[in-house]
Parts: C-alpha cells; structure tokens; sequence
C-alpha cells in the first residue's frame, strides 16, 4: 500500500506542474497588453519598458514561466494591479470565506445525499426510490445560481427571514460564530448543497443496491443476523466510496462558487475572481486560480490515499 | 466461408428476414420510456420556438418602454409581464431561446468531434502517443470544471465566440477519456483482431469497427454534458462573460433582472426556469438514451 501511495504522490508533480503551465498561460492568452491596466494612458515609452522589465515580460516565455513558477512555489503570486496588495494574502482570506461555505454546503449534501440514497437504494422501484432519484436529477440540472435567486426571493424578500447578501451584518469583514453571522451563511450554503446531494444520492443508491444484491448479504441473512446488523455491513462497505465522492463534490465547490459567491455577494474567492475578471487583474486572477486548482489536485490526491486506507481492495496500478 | 465442406443442401431454407437495426431497437426502447418522451419532446417545442421566435414573438422583444417597466406576470398584452427595460418577457424568453440553445449545445458538439477524435487516435494507436494524449488530458482534469471555464473565459474576455471556445476547451477532456476507453476496449476484441488478420487497413478497422462500436457510447456521454454546457454558458452570460445586452439569452436576462428581485420577483426568476427546464429536458432525456443503449455509465 506504501507503493501505491508514493506512486500516487510521484504522479501528482507532473500533473501540479501542467497545471501551473494552465495557470502560467492565461495571462498570455488574454488579449491586449497585460500592462495597459497598470499604466496610464499617457505613458512614456520609457515607463513601458522600465515596467515590462520590472514584470519580466521582457523575457522568453520559458523564462517567465520558470521565475514565475519559483516565485510561487515561495509563496509570492504577485500584486494585485487593483488594490495593489500581495495575492496571497488576498486569496488566503478568500479562500477562509469559501472553504467554510464550502464545507458545510459539503456536509448539508453528503447528509441528505446518504439520506435518500440510503432509502432509495433500500427500497428501489418504490416511491421513495422515484422521489429520490427526482430530486438527483433535480439536484444535477438546476442552474444554482438562480436557485439562488429563488431563495433569496422567498426567505429574504418575500418571508424576510434571512439576509440575501454579505457575510455578516453591516458588511462585517471579520468572522463570528453567532447568528448574525451563521444566518448570512444559511442561504448559500442551502443553494450549494443541492449538487452534492444529488451526485451523493445517486451514488449511495447505486452501491446500497449493488451491495444488497451480493452473496455475503444473503449469507448474512441466512445466519440470523437482524436487519440492524445487515445494515451495518452496508454501511461499511458503502463509506470508503461515498466518502470519497463527498471529498471530491468539496473540491468542486470550492472551484465552482463563484456564481454562487455572486448571488449572493460572499466575500470568497469566487467574488475575488470576479473581481479579477472585471477590472482585468490578471496577476489576481491567476492567483486565484493557481490555488483553487491546487487545491483541488492536493485534495484528489488525499481522497485516494483515505479511501485505499480504509478500503485495500481498490489498491490500483 | 468458402471453404466450408458441409454440403449446401444441408443449410436449412430459412426465409430470409430482416432483423431489425440497432438504431431501431434503442429507438423501440427508447419509446417506452415515458419520461424520456416528454422531456424529448419538451427539447423538439424548445427547438421549433428557438427556429421560428423571430415571426411568431407576439411583441418586439427589443422595444423598450419608460413607462411599463417591471409589469407583473398576467398584465394585458404583455402575458409574463415585462422586464427592466419595458421590454415583452414572452417575447425575449422565446427569441432567448435561440442563443442560449445554441451556446449551450454548440460546445459539447464541437467537443464530441475534437474530443473523440483525439481519444479515438490515443485508444487506437496507444503506445506514447496514447500516454502524451492522456497526459496531457490529466492535467486539464485537474481542474473543476466551473473553474476552468470561468477561467479561460475570463482571461479571453467576455462575448460569444470566446465563451464558446472556453466551454469546448472545458468539455474536450472528459469526451476524449470516455473516447479512449471505449476504443481500448474494441481494439482488443476478437473481430478487430480478425479483421486486421484478414488485411483490413488500420482505417478500415477504426472507420468500420472502432467508430462502429465506439460513437454510441460516446454520443450518450457527449449527450449528458449538455445539460451542464447549458448551465455553465448560461452562467458565463449570468457573470457577464458571454452573450452581451441587448441580445436576449437566458442567463444574461437573469444577471438584469436581479435588481428586480425586490419588485417583480417572479418576473425576474423567469429566465432561470427556462435554462432550468431546458437542462433537466436534456438529462432525462439522457438518461433514457443510456437505458436504450444498454451504456454502463
């Protein structure tokens, strides 16, 4: 097992570094002079250079990518041209925001997810199991921003239950566990929860189904063991891939939040990339981006070594 | 064969009848399954409005008007109210159609082609080239897909043509691996090895067997990723990345109408609906198609 998982961990620098040759490259795809947003109009052709150098854009390609890779491999992803900040600190305080949004939307889907699934997957072709798999498909096809907007419309505008925007009252900036602040996050981590769920349902449904149907569950059966018991063993042969989708569904809302993050004007890395996106930031833009993606390739690479953990038979070549 | 040594009155005379063709039967399954129905069906209506909204919208879906702004949904002349503008809701919801359709369905089809190709060339060929190819697809799995797309369309710029390059880029990747999977697979079944035993030209074999074999698969996975294609393209125009105003598209009327939310909420949750039932239209009908086709998923 030690084997595979060093196999694992090897495979994974060549993929961190193809992803930063992504990250690298957005800037140089994106039209126009990287630098018209940083200078003024009426800039000299002196300034341009000094500032081109100043950039190293000045140098081949490779270059740049091999100063640009080292400087973020310490830590340095550059200032941003907005707010003229370092985009680490920048994008660490995003990314607090969103991972906590994240982790309970996570939490809201794997609980409801295993909920139906767990029904559905018990009783299939009944009603439960048609009502379930309605709403995994519901859960699939629904674009969230506008379900975000719909609960927005009925709690905030229509009820007046809960806030519709922000992270804490009057545009607080610091994080609180009390109400004030736990009620802003109700409604975005509800909308973000419905894809997991959906995925989760669908999944935990498959393998409760194809776990029932298999000889030990009979043998199980046959010895006397109550239905409890059986259950048990379901559980346990279903945790190591349910857990690990629920792993995964965390490292796509992470990366996907930022039309979520827009509904409802969350301060977290998606609002940060869209302000990146729209006062052309780019060094922020690809900050952000470099992390998330990271992030998301550190967090595949830990699903699979959890999940041969708790479950050696899926050792894999 | 030829060689056969049995003699040919022993061949009992069946009457010669035409089994009934593959397309035919996942057709004759597919029939069977009401909810597939429907929702093909929902996809056909959508279709023929998106053709014909330019002679049929019962106002002009551009003229705007001071004076009827945000109108609420059952006002006389104007049946789904009227947007921030004073424009005709039904008249933009059914002329939307058309690019949002479109943006939602030209990528995945644009990547069916792209990403087959290249997942068919890496299954068939194998060997390094499959190795670089798959990669080199890795590295684009990598990322969430959401994030991708946001990102590329965001260092590309907003409008329509580099939305849509972006989405394909995006659906590229996941094409190109079931692609390859798939071909892997049929390369090394018995009639593909026969067929190159018997002189069949490599393009013989990929054209008749591997595209034979391998394109319905590939065609159901392609299918299942419209839904999220309408979604995400919708959403880019929602961010301001995609279609740009005036046009009417689905999700750049929701980005103007969230001002309204406080007005006419449900005059401004109308646009999500139609992208909503739109992608559950093509989930379903996925779905029917991968219970015809007897696809594992």
């Amino acid at each position: 097992m030690l084997a595979y998982i060093g196999r694992r961990v090897v495979y994974t620098v060549p993929i961190m570094l193809g992803v930063s040759l992504v990250c690298f490259a957005l800037v140089h795809i994106s039209p126009g002079d990287p630098l018209v947003s940083v200078l003024p109009a009426d800039a000299s052709e002196q300034l341009r250079l000094t500032m081109m150098r100043l950039y190293g854009f000045d140098r081949s390609y490779p270059e740049q990518f091999g100063l640009w890779l080292w400087r973020a491999v310490q830590g340095d992803l550059g200032t941003s041209i907005a707010t003229g900040r370092a985009v680490a600190t920048e994008v660490l305080r995003a990314a607090g925001n969103t991972l906590r949004l994240a982790a309970l939307a996570t939490v809201i889907g794997f609980v409801f997810g295993c909920l139906f699934g767990f029904v559905a997957g018990y009783f299939r072709d009944s009603w439960v199991d048609k009502l379930a798999s309605l709403l995994s498909v519901i859960g699939v096809s629904v674009p969230h921003y506008w379900l975000g907007m719909v609960l927005v419309i009925v709690f905030s505008s229509q009820l007046g239950w809960l806030p519709a925007t922000g992270a804490g009252p009057g545009g607080s900036s610091s994080w609180v566990w009390d109400w004030e602040h736990v009620s802003h996050m109700v409604l975005p981590a509800i909308t973000m929860s419905v894809i997991p769920m959906g995925i989760i349902a669908r999944t935990v449904r498959a393998l409760v189904a194809e776990i029932l149907a298999q000889e030990f569950v009979i043998g199980l059966k046959a010895r006397g063991l109550n239905e409890v018991g059986v259950f048990a063993h379901v559980v346990k042969n279903a945790a190591p891939t349910a857990l690990a989708v629920m792993g995964l569904q965390l490292g796509y809302l992470l990366g996907g939040s930022i039309l979520i993050e827009t509904v409802f004007s969350w301060p977290g890395t998606g609002f940060l990339l869209n302000a990146a996106i729209f006062q052309r930031d780019l060094p922020l833009l690809q900050g952000t981006i470099l992390v998330l993606a990271m992030f998301f390739v550190l967090l595949n690479l830990a699903v699979d070594v959890v999940q041969t953990m708790l479950d050696p038979r899926i050792e894999r070549g | 064969m030829a060689l056969s040594l049995a003699p040919k009155a022993a061949v009992p005379l069946v009457p010669f009848e035409r089994s009934p063709g593959y397309w035919a039967t996942v057709w004759r399954k597919f029939r069977r399954d009401p909810v597939a129905v429907g929702a093909a069906i929902v996809i056909l209506a959508l279709i023929v409005m998106a053709i014909a909204a330019p002679w049929i919208t019962p106002q002009d879906p551009f003229r705007s008007s001071v004076l009827r702004r945000l109108r609420p949904i059952g006002t006389d002349g104007f049946p789904l109210g009227t947007d921030e503008l004073g424009r005709d809701m039904l008249s933009r919801l059914m002329l939307g159609a058309r690019l949002s359709l479109f943006m939602g369905v030209t990528p995945v089809l644009m990547a069916f082609a792209i990403g087959s190709t290249i997942g068919i060339i890496a299954g068939y060929v194998g060997g390094w080239v499959n190795t670089a190819i798959m990669r080199t697809i890795d590295v684009f799995y990598a990322f969430p897909s959401v994030l991708l797309t946001i990102a590329l369309s965001g260092a590309l710029g907003a409008g329509i043509g580099n939305a849509l390059l972006s989405l394909t880029v995006v659906f590229i990747p996941p094409i190109a691996r079931v692609a390859e999977a798939v071909t892997t697979q049929v390369r090394s079944r018995d009639y593909v090895e026969a067929a190159r035993a018997s002189g069949a030209s490599a393009l013989t074999i990929i054209r008749v067997h591997v595209l034979g074999n391998a394109l319905g698969p590939i065609f159901v996975y392609a299918t299942s990723l419209i839904s999220v294609a309408m979604i995400l393209a919708s959403g880019l125009s929602f961010l301001g990345l995609g279609v740009r105003p005036p046009d009417p598209e689905w999700g750049l009327m929701l980005n103007t109408l969230r001002t309204a939310i406080y007005t006419q909420p449900w005059v401004a949750a109308l646009p999500g609906a139609m992208i909503f039932i739109t992608s559950i239209s093509f989930n379903l009908v996925s779905d029917g198609l991968r219970s015809a086709m007897d696809v594992k998923s």
